[in-house]
């Protein structure tokens, strides 16, 4: 089993923690002139999301997570598992409500998602920054108000509401991000 | 990749200011400036330090992690007062504070013991540092210190209780310490941040486990006498009132020996050298490394190693 020393710990390192799969955030060598080295760190749970602090004696290893991001492309839910296919090889992964998360309300079938494998299965699901999605509802906006900054709720093809500014209606297909949840500009 | 220097010319300009300023500050008192070899035959047997070698056609060197040895040799001749600033090398210590090939000023004060030379530490970094450091040091015993930041007795609390203290600190430490471990760890996470910012702390009289190679002082508890300077909370310099006793350093040589058997590490080749150098006499004396390019980052106000090197460890 593959394991890492605390002197090869750095940001974005995968390793094990109490069984589940983490990530490590920051790194910082702490060490007296005279006296026993350490790497405090702070590394994020990459199934509940959660940042712990640990301190770890110089020297110790840790073991590897065998945890890797990849491309794919989101195909379909059906009701219970989203799916998605790795383009290059055709390989299908079926992804739970916990993997997809917070990610669901922007997935639209062909686009392109990062979705994290754990031992070969879907953790996590990270959609792209910026989606392209039409709007499916929204009330129609007030002539003469589009300079003054107002904005109104839209629901989207997905299901995610987002504010837009008023002069948007609906049928239209609006940038989104994703990250931020906020709107870009119109497609 | 880059090519281009870490530090801005600024910090190289201030870095070149510090050097003169130390020179004329020791030219000043008397101190006598010396270099000694990079490459030696002996080792640091400290198993907390990772000696750097380099293989050589008849077997190989070692390169010095403090020039401590070749200047106490110089003392026993009749150097008398030295400094010295160097590049000194540690293996797989690199982080914000640290960078393995980093500048060291250490010096020798005859006649000294570690009171006398806090002061004069005291007075050296508050030359070059000016108006940047509030008036007045913060002095606490190791003992003070612990139990007034972290709320430990350093002397009797017990391996658990230290733990316990550290757990209940928000360190949740991977892997088991020894108690030495422990308070290492305590002190250089919780009790140096509560240090006052832009101001000095001096610590001394350490537990003797934490001795190094100063002299311990009868009592109960012994104490080594040993201190550490602190700039708000970045550890600056450490300082002996020097061991001169030939057949107790060659018992804590050996200790480091046994103590890197038990670690897994290959033993050291013993500086034999300076163990002659003490049975044929160190002056009375006390000494300290101070760490450069750290003072650097505190005269300057920043906080990455990075900022003061021309070219850090990723860039040399």
């Amino acid at each position: 089993m593959a394991t890492y020393s605390t002197n090869e710990f750095k940001s974005g390192l995968k390793i094990l923690m109490d069984g589940d799969p983490c990530t490590i955030v920051e790194n910082e060598f702490v060490k007296p002139g005279k006296g026993q080295a350490f790497s405090r760190v702070k590394i994020r749970n990459l199934k509940t999301g959660r940042v712990l602090d640990k301190t770890f004696k110089s020297g110790e290893s840790v073991e590897a997570a065998d945890v890797m991001d990849t491309e794919m492309q989101y195909l379909y839910n059906d009701g219970e598992f989203w799916h998605f296919m790795v383009p290059d090889n055709f390989e299908q992964y079926a992804a739970g409500e916990t993997a997809v998360a917070d990610a669901m309300k922007w997935l639209k079938e062909q686009d392109t998602c990062v979705v994290t494998l754990w031992n070969n299965s879907p953790l996590s699901v990270a959609p792209p920054n910026f989606v392209e999605l039409t709007i499916t509802q929204c009330d129609p906006g007030i002539r003469g108000d589009t300079a003054t900054g107002g904005t109104k709720p839209a629901t989207l093809e997905t299901g995610a509401v987002v504010k837009v500014p008023l002069f948007v209606n609906e049928g239209d297909v609006i940038r989104v991000d994703t990250r931020s949840g906020e709107y870009v500009s119109r497609a | 990749m880059t090519w281009k220097p870490a530090a801005a010319f600024g910090r190289l300009r201030q870095r070149a200011r510090l050097l003169a300023d130390i020179r004329a500050f020791f030219a000043g008192r008397g101190v006598l400036e010396v270099e000694t070899p990079y490459l030696s035959m002996a080792g640091a047997t400290d198993p907390a330090i990772q000696s750097l070698s380099v293989p050589l056609g008849g077997g190989r060197r070692w390169l010095h992690s403090s020039p401590e040895f070749p200047m106490k040799r110089l003392l026993a001749a009749g150097s008398g007062d030295i400094y010295q600033i160097a590049r000194v090398f540690r293996g797989e210590e690199a982080g914000r504070h640290h960078n393995p090939e980093f500048t060291l000023l250490e010096w020798y004060r005859v006649g000294f013991d570690h009171h006398a030379l806090m002061a004069e530490v005291e007075a050296l970094i508050r030359q070059v540092a000016g108006d940047r450091l509030a008036a007045g040091a913060q002095v606490l015993t190791y003992r003070e210190a612990m139990l007034r930041h972290a709320g430990v007795d350093p002397f009797q609390a017990s391996e658990m209780e230290l733990s316990r203290r550290a757990r209940s600190l928000g360190l949740d430490v991977q892997g088991s310490l020894d108690r030495d471990g422990w308070l290492d760890l305590l002190m250089s996470t919780v009790v140096c941040q509560a240090f006052q910012a832009d101001s000095l702390t001096l610590i001394h009289d350490y537990p003797a486990s934490q001795a190094a190679l100063a002299r311990v002082r009868p009592g109960e508890p012994p104490l080594a006498e040993r201190f550490e300077v602190y700039w708000g909370a970045m550890e600056l310099a450490n300082g002996f009132h020097e061991l001169g006793d030939a057949a107790e350093q060659r018992r804590r040589f050996e200790a480091d020996q046994d103590r890197r058997a038990r670690q897994g590490l290959s033993p050291m080749p013993l500086d034999e050298r300076l163990l002659k150098a003490l049975e044929a006499g160190l002056p009375g004396c006390a000494g300290v490394a101070l760490g450069v390019d750290r003072l650097l980052m505190c005269l300057g106000g920043v906080d990455d190693i990075r900022d003061v090197l021309a070219f850090d460890w990723e860039r040399a």
